[in-house]
């Protein structure tokens, strides 16, 4: 009996816990990509960096107010800066397609001339991002380190094995819990969501009721840079900021939205747990966890990992691959790219 | 003096002319019907009245006052409202949120028109939780006929909206449009069924290859001869 619940333990602690932590952190990365493709229809390859840059205004205001001691300890005090990164990262977006997506927009360009216009923003957005913060890893969480301490959780269970839930993770899955239920809410119940969601499924009939395409266009921007920022931000309390790492994450993003049904939100969020969760689970060495279940004439040798942690990008482009080739719609039936 | 008017346009999408300078014009509480083989350009001259193309030539009159260079959703605001032959409905929202979306531009209370619409077709209500792509061709037609009369318009556009039903619902939609025109507005309609609908029409257009071949009231369209052999089927 203690076995099976040591193995829990450790099955939360290295797979549970940071598959939710991650698989949020990519759902609010695939939200953002998803709600652009439904709007503008074109795979924005510069989200990534957008992440990126909202992050950084983030640092750069967090270490602002570190320096003048302002915080709201225990909570870490980039919360206090994330409006401003987040307006940051809208202010870029909306530059950006007033000087550069709208002229596409108007001449009625098709979505490739999209896609490689916004690996041009993307490689922009990195070049800012590297010019002001530099390339590398920044320091920038602080506030409490743990909700629960590995220490205090085996004292309290008597168990071998300890649990660990870090503050950024705690935080991480709490705020993508409230900031997706926002996001449906809004384009579920509100009347600018209904015209966003009218706008993607059927543009000239969303003309012809009279939705203005200027607006749903500027409040996708508003809502694809905020969701950047916001996961952008968590990743980086919860990993660390290093730009080269955001510029990556765009592989597991697209994976998520691709899974879930591009242009679908639901299919976006559920897409980016099970693209995290597959990176986790792939990659976990199974072997401690074994050996508390299994007797021990069978306890195994190797360390039972199917796939080492370097290759865990592999995860994502294989699942691309297969979805792609098998089911190009996704899980939710969105449009097929 | 029409309400509409559509007059001498001529323009395409780009490439060549399709309208070679045609007129359409309806008046208030009448109902104008545009006949014609396939390609004639009878939808082409739908969205030039409507904004969605640009005219080289010609212009467009509403009461009196020139909205040639009006954006569609303009047109919205102006009482006008447009049902395209294709693509009318948002397939992945039920059927209310299609109704809903018809009235985006209304600032005041439109339940009372969403009620009169769901008396109009009560399947609607039925089916108004459902998502409208989920519909049969008929009741597709009827979502986006709705959705069109939830601006309370003055002036209703429709292209072909009897197109892909069976012969009851035809019959059924072609009493409402009726009953609309009869609530005092200009009902200005694309049809395949030319037969029929000439007969409820008061003014008639034949439109081919982009330009008025036959002009006239709809009985006396039906009574042409050379209407008849040629676009009657006899
Ligand atoms: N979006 C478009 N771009 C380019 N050409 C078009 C477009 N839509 C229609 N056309 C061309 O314009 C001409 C007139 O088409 P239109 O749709 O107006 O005909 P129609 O009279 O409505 O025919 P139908 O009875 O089939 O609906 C056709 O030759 C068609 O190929
Ligand atoms: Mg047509």
């Amino acid at each position: 009996m203690e076995g099976i619940l040591n193995a829990v333990v450790l099955f939360s602690n290295f797979v549970l816990i940071p598959g939710m932590a991650y698989g949020s952190q990519l759902a609010l990365g695939a939200l953002g990509v998803t709600l652009i493709y439904s709007i503008l229809r074109f795979a924005n390859f510069a989200h990534g960096d957008l992440m990126a840059f909202g992050t950084m205004f983030v640092i750069l205001i967090t270490w602002w107010l570190q320096s003048i001691g302002v915080g709201i300890d225990p909570l870490p005090t980039a919360l206090l800066a994330l409006p401003f990164g987040m307006a940051a990262a809208i202010a870029i977006s909306l530059l950006s397609d007033r000087f550069v997506y709208r002229f596409y927009r108007r001449n009625k360009s098709p979505a490739v001339i999209f896609v490689i216009v916004s690996i041009g923003v993307m490689f922009l957005m990195n070049g800012l991002v590297r010019v002001i913060i530099g390339p590398n890893d920044q320091e920038f969480g602080d506030g409490a380190r743990f909700l629960i301490k590995v220490r205090e959780f085996k004292e309290a269970t008597g168990l071998n094995e300890g649990l660990a839930l870090k503050l950024s993770q705690g935080l991480t899955i709490a705020v993508t819990f409230v900031v997706v239920i926002a996001l449906f809410w809004f384009l579920q119940k509100s009347r600018t969501g209904k015209a966003m969601r009218a706008y993607s499924d059927n543009e000239d009939l969303a003309l012809l009721s009279g939705v203005n395409p200027d607006k749903v266009v500027i409040v996708a921007w508003v809502i694809a840079g905020s969701l950047a920022t916001i996961a952008g931000t968590l990743y980086g309390l919860d990993k660390s900021f290093k730009p080269f790492t955001y510029f990556q994450l765009l592989l597991p993003i697209f994976a998520a939205a691709i899974v879930g049904g591009i242009g679908h939100p639901v299919g976006a969020v559920v897409g980016g747990y099970v693209v995290a969760f597959s990176e986790v689970t792939v990659t976990y060495a199974y072997k401690k966890f074994l050996i508390y279940l299994v007797p021990e004439s069978w306890e195994p040798e190797s360390l039972v990992q199917l796939l080492s942690t370097e290759y865990k990008f592999a995860v994502s482009f294989v699942i691309l691959v297969v979805v792609l080739l098998v089911r190009p719609t996704g899980i939710f039936k969105g449009k097929v790219l | 003096m029409s309400i509409l008017l559509g007059e001498n346009m001529v323009g395409g999408y780009g490439g060549a002319d399709i309208l070679q300078g045609c007129t359409v014009a309806v008046d208030v509480g009448e109902i104008a019907v545009i006949v014609g083989p396939n390609g004639a350009g009878k939808s082409t001259a739908m969205k030039a009245v409507f904004g969605m193309l640009n005219l080289r030539e010609g212009r467009v009159v509403l009461d009196g006052k020139d909205i040639t260079a009006l954006s569609p959703q303009a047109r919205v605001k102006e009482g006008m409202a447009f049902v395209p032959q294709t693509n009318n409905v948002f397939a992945g929202m039920t059927v209310e949120e299609n109704l809903e979306m018809g009235a985006y531009l209304r600032t005041d209370d439109f339940r009372g028109t969403m009620e009169q619409i769901y008396d109009l077709f009560p399947i609607l209500k039925e089916k108004r939780r459902q998502a409208a792509g989920e519909l049969s061709g008929g009741q597709r037609q009827q979502v986006a006929f709705g959705r069109a009369l939830m601006t309370e318009p003055r002036i209703l556009m429709l292209d072909e909206p009897t197109a892909g039903v069976s012969p009851i619902v035809m019959d059924e939609l072609f009493d409402r449009i009726i009953e609309v025109g009869r609530t005092g507005v200009a009902v200005l309609m694309v049809e395949q069924n030319a037969a029929q609908a000439l007969e409820i029409a008061d003014t008639g257009y034949v439109l081919v290859t982009g330009e008025n071949r036959f002009t006239d009231t709809g009985a006396a369209l039906l009574a042409n001869p050379e209407v008849r052999r040629s676009f009657l089927g006899g």
